[in-house]
């Protein structure tokens, strides 16, 4: 498939889950229970990508010692219980990434 | 002041607090496609025609891993499904729309215009409350379009050595920080994460993102219903 095929079937996509509850939902279809497990959306798939990003190198083998990402993430993921904000989670995990990298 | 003008203005209004956070997303997004060896037209194309950023980064990270189109397009749409809720959410407020302002306010629901404007929606009965969504959708999407084509221009410039493709599990971390003082959702997080890890390598045509997801999502419905069993 092209790039371009590739990209407009994933607009697609992203656009329908958008439209389609719009678009064909009469008011009472979802009922609580639905609405609450798919309020767990986020919490089930983002790890999907955070997870292999840092505990896998590039060809997914586990890399475990001498793995700076695993502490800046951990440092990232304090700062964001503590601080609730979204900038301060990522510059933290940033930062403290660069300074493992660069100064230690 | 023409009264869907002013509620326009208080859509960009509310919203712009929440794009903050959206301006590296986006840098990130510009340099990390240039990087992965979409050209800037692509990159910028993805921008405008998917216009959501985790469904964006999602493409990317499997498309350089090398996953085959129908698994990147059905992981795109595992990472989309959160926008089920959202439009079951909105829709008794835009039930009366035509078909256009759907299909128009549909491709400017994202996370953040969401947000804001089921807020407004919820204490406002005025008939043009819809211009509330469509203000802060377009807010987004100039900011997205903005920082893409910077992400862009940048990308040539930022060296390789920066690591910045570690900039990808830092962002999704940084939207999950509201979740992880919730039990279940810690759980929900682990498992997802320990499923995606371990299934990186033998889940076939790369679709552990799915099936990451997926048994994440019934140990939610599990333990929500144990949890009211409970009470």
């Amino acid at each position: 498939m092209s790039n371009w095929l590739l990209i407009i079937y994933c607009g697609l996509i992203t656009f329908l889950t958008r439209f389609s509850m719009i678009a064909l939902l009469k008011k009472e279809m979802f009922n609580d229970r639905i609405r609450e497990i798919l309020s767990f959306v986020p919490s089930a798939i983002f790890p999907a990508i955070i997870f292999p990003a840092i505990f896998l190198d590039n060809s997914g083998d586990f890399q475990l010692e001498n793995n700076p990402k695993i502490m800046a993430a951990i440092i990232a993921m304090l700062i964001g219980i503590i601080s609730q904000n979204i900038i301060a989670t990522i510059i933290s995990g940033l930062a403290s990434y660069w300074f493992l990298i660069f100064m230690v | 002041m023409d009264n869907k003008f002013r509620v326009f203005l208080k859509g960009i209004f509310d919203v712009s607090p929440l794009m903050i956070p959206v301006v590296p997303f986006g840098l990130i997004f510009g340099v990390l496609s240039i990087d992965i060896g979409f050209s800037p037209i692509e990159t910028m194309g993805m921008s405008l025609i998917v216009f959501g950023g985790a469904s964006q980064i999602v493409l990317l990270q499997l498309f350089s891993g090398g996953a085959s189109s129908l698994v990147i397009i059905s992981s795109v749409g595992a990472v989309n499904s959160r926008h089920l809720l959202y439009g079951a959410v909105v829709s008794e407020h835009l039930s009366d729309l035509k078909l256009i302002w759907k299909i128009i306010i549909s491709y400017f629901l994202v996370d953040q215009a969401f947000a804001r404007s089921n807020e407004y929606f919820k204490k406002n009965k005025d008939e043009n409350k819809y211009f509330h969504l469509f203000g802060g959708g377009i807010t987004c999407w100039v900011i997205w379009q903005t920082t893409t084509f910077l992400g862009i221009v940048l990308g040539a410039f930022i060296p390789e050595k920066l690591g910045l493709s570690f900039a990808v599990p830092l962002t999704f971390l940084a939207l999950l920080v509201n979740d992880f003082r919730k039990l279940i959702n810690v759980i929900v997080i682990i498992i997802s994460g320990l499923v995606a890890t371990f299934g990186f390598n033998y889940v076939p045509y790369k679709a552990y993102v799915i099936v990451a997801g997926v048994t994440a999502l019934l140990t939610a419905a599990i333990l929500t219903r144990l949890n009211k069993k409970n009470e």
